[in-house]
């Protein structure tokens, strides 16, 4: 059967699974958005700016771990997206991004409305292609959904010229996909496995990393068997958060720059550390030559470039971290008959010391509304049974400190490329793949004005979304960092004149709601909570507070500054600049 | 060190792009680079000539491995080796040296593509270190200009990994 371009992408998107497309028309790509006018199966979801539309789709993504899809048309249209690939790309989020592009013939002649996208996005996605013949256009989309969810997952890029999708050619869907250079490795090496299970029989304070891969592969059930049958605690990367749970026995919460002193600790004290889906990240690692100095690294990664990347590893295992886990756990078990919780009691109990010496904590006030209680509440008031999405900075710290994540794809954050404006579209996209869920993005006032126009999509499709801002009026985690290492000269961080959050959002027919006391919080979370709108709140919090624990970037991650220890620190710190 | 690496890719619209843009995107230094068909069209090849430590040089592999269009990386530092180039050489003597010129010309198997009253155009094939010292012979005798095509290289048929 003879079908136009836009009827074969359409055809395939269905196909393919797809129910809900984020996207922005234009010029070049009416041809598509044509079809979506009457279409019962494909529901587009037009947001107010591009950018929005690919992290709505991102979230949506890493709610459903399906590939989220992406219609824009050329020219500003593509460029727009370019924020969004490059946080899907460094977060490993499966996209199908389609962009218009003017005819093939006026391609390179400067026509209105042309970027070279393909170009312009090619460090910034896991693979993208022109297509230039509408023969080839189902095997292009087809493999883009390939190449977007298998292996490492990425954002794949379309461009797709107004003549290849007005052309038109007979449909074929094809069933298998083959690419002879696209091979991603699955299975990891058996005798890896075993040397790994070994090294870890002999271990005896060893530690887990579990990182943003445990969720992408869905091995969390894994991860869980593996700590809890041979008794070894967990830290969670920022991107692994959920990855096992955040109120469990053996959870160290979050290493790292932000991260809890149990878990630097840990990691520098450690004999043996199982990384697992993670990358070693400079926040994660802090300097790295005096990273984890004792321990042994076994490092299992789906990516071959993760391994000895940024640190040397004893034991390296390629390949999809569920099915390598599901191995190396078995082997365990048939193995090794040790009673584990005896072997590792002294560390489990040093692991505990660590814990109790210097809790998660903050200095609570009833007078101002600390941020971090904001963020207690709202895991109280929840049961911790909510989707969780962040901007950057401050808030997105303290979202990450003191919420307990317990399930995978609940805590949507930009941990690589660590995007403002993240957060209040992926709650959108969140929400849609998610209905009944509540959704909650934790904003600063700073992030949340970089995809504000999104309102007006989470109102029109009537997304229970809420937004709570934790209003400090500054920049907060920048003003951090020039208040301890730029002698409190801050530098264009006040953002004096915030607007009025509360009336903003009623005019664009959301609920505000605003809170300047500590008694105040908790009503206004529940009255949110309450209401099946859009809300935004306006947490006016404590401008003057910081994220602790902080490990300055460049020192050693046991090198951490305290809030008590503040000033000694500080004047050290001083000292050396 | 020094390494030779022989990339397989398929012949597509933007690989190049995609390869350069890997290693200008990770800071790696490219020395030398050439691209031809192979017998099959839908395939070309590529050998870089790249230098960085033992990490570096995985990381090149392993990010070339990585890009989708990549067939195939070998590394050819690993194993002996046959590699070549060519350099295009157009000098201008003066007139009491251009009998030497000719004669170095030939003691390195060059071959004089062009000549005119001023000048020869030399070609000479090699390793890389020939065709280094047959630039620094014809030095002084006035070098105009000269092109070289960068390195190509192939593994012996009868070849052990180093």
């Amino acid at each position: 059967m003879k079908m136009s371009g836009a009827e074969i992408v359409v055809e395939c998107l269905k196909r393919e699974g797809v129910k809900h497309i984020f996207g922005y028309p234009g010029g070049v790509i009416l041809n598509i958005f044509d079809l979506l006018y009457d279409d019962k199966d494909l529901k587009l979801i037009l947001t107010r700016h591009e950018q929005g539309a690919v992290h709505a789709a991102d979230g949506y993504a890493r709610v459903t771990g399906r590939p989220g899809v992406v219609l824009v048309t050329s020219g500003p249209g593509a460029t727009n997206t370019v924020t969004g690939l490059a946080t899907a790309s460094m977060d490993s989020i499966p996209l199908v991004v389609l962009t218009g592009q003017v005819p093939t013939v006026l391609i390179g002649n400067d026509a209105f409305q042309e970027a070279d996208i393909v170009g312009i996005s090619r460090p910034c996605t896991k693979y993208n292609i022109l297509s230039k013949d509408v023969k080839n256009l189902s095997k292009e989309i087809r493999e883009a959904f390939y190449i977007a969810r298998t292996g490492r997952p990425g954002p794949v890029l379309i461009d797709l010229p107004k003549d290849v999708t007005s052309g038109k050619t007979d449909f074929v869907w094809p069933e298998q996909v083959s690419i002879r250079s696209y091979n991603p490795t699955y299975e990891g090496n058996k005798w890896m496995i075993e040397k790994a299970a070994r090294a870890i029989a002999q271990s005896k304070k060893p530690l887990i990393i579990a990182g943003g891969g445990c969720i992408l592969s869905d091995a969390s059930e894994e991860v869980r068997e593996l700590a809890e049958f041979s008794s070894i605690p967990v830290t969670m990367t920022m991107m692994g958060l959920g990855s096992f749970p955040g109120s469990h026995d053996l959870s160290l919460g979050m290493p790292g720059m932000h991260g809890t002193f149990y878990a630097n600790k840990s990691i520098q004290n450690a004999d043996l550390l199982i990384a697992i889906g993670m990358r070693f990240d400079d926040r994660v690692t802090g300097k790295i030559e005096a990273f984890a100095p004792h321990a042994k690294i076994i490092h299992i990664d789906i990516d071959p470039t993760s391994i000895r990347k940024n640190v040397s590893v004893d034991i390296p295992i390629v390949g999809d971290v569920k099915r390598i886990l599901t191995v190396l756990n078995r082997v365990m078990k048939e193995e090794m008959k040790e009673q584990w919780s005896e072997v590792r009691k002294a560390w489990l109990k040093q692991v505990a010391d660590w814990k109790h010496e210097r809790p998660m904590t903050y200095t609570r006030s009833d007078e101002v509304i600390k941020p971090q209680f904001v963020v207690e509440k709202i895991y109280e008031l929840t049961a911790g049974d909510a989707i969780i999405t962040t901007e950057v900075g401050q808030n997105q710290m303290w979202a990450a400190q003191f919420y307990k994540y317990d399930k995978p794809r609940t805590w949507l954050s930009s941990g690589g490329l660590g995007t403002m404006g993240y957060g209040f579209p992926a709650a959108l996209g969140a929400q849609m793949a998610a209905p009944d869920k509540l959704v909650i993005d934790i904003a600063g006032d700073g992030s949340i004005q970089m995809n504000i126009q999104e309102l007006a999509t989470a109102v029109i499709y009537k997304l229970p979304v809420k937004v709570a801002i934790l209003n400090n009026r500054y920049l907060g985690m920048v003003r951090q960092w020039q208040e301890l290492f730029f002698s409190e000269r801050y530098s264009h961080t006040n953002l004096d004149v915030t607007p009025d959050f509360v009336a903003l959002a009623e005019a664009y027919g959301a609920v505000g709601l605003r809170a300047t006391k500590p008694s105040e919080v908790e009503p206004v979370l529940k009255e949110a909570f309450s209401i099946k709108r859009t809300v935004f709140m306006d947490f006016v919090v404590d401008w003057k507070e910081k994220v602790y624990p902080m490990v300055p970037a460049g020192a050693s991650i046991d090198e951490m500054l305290f809030e008590e220890k503040e000033k000694p620190a500080e004047k050290k710190l001083k000292a050396v600049k | 060190m020094r390494h030779t690496i022989s990339v397989l890719v398929e012949n597509k619209f933007g690989v190049l792009s995609r390869v350069s843009g890997l290693f200008s995107g990770r800071g790696y230094n490219i020395e030398s680079l050439s691209v031809g068909e192979t017998i099959d069209p839908q395939i070309s090849i590529m050998t870089i000539v790249t230098s960085g430590d033992d990490w570096v040089i995985e990381q090149i592999t392993k990010q070339l491995n990585k890009l989708i269009d990549v067939i195939k990386v070998v590394d050819l530092t690993e194993f002996d080796h046959v590699q070549r180039e060519m350099i295009l050489i157009k000098v201008a003597p003066k007139r009491e040296n251009k009998v030497e010129v000719l004669r170095l010309a030939e003691i390195f198997r060059g071959r004089v593509l062009d000549s005119s009253p001023q000048t020869f155009t030399i070609e000479v094939t090699g390793e890389e270190k020939k065709i280094a010292a047959f630039i620094e012979l014809m030095k002084p005798m006035g070098i105009k200009e000269f092109v070289r095509t960068g390195t190509v290289a192939m593994a012996r048929e009868i070849s052990k990994k180093k």
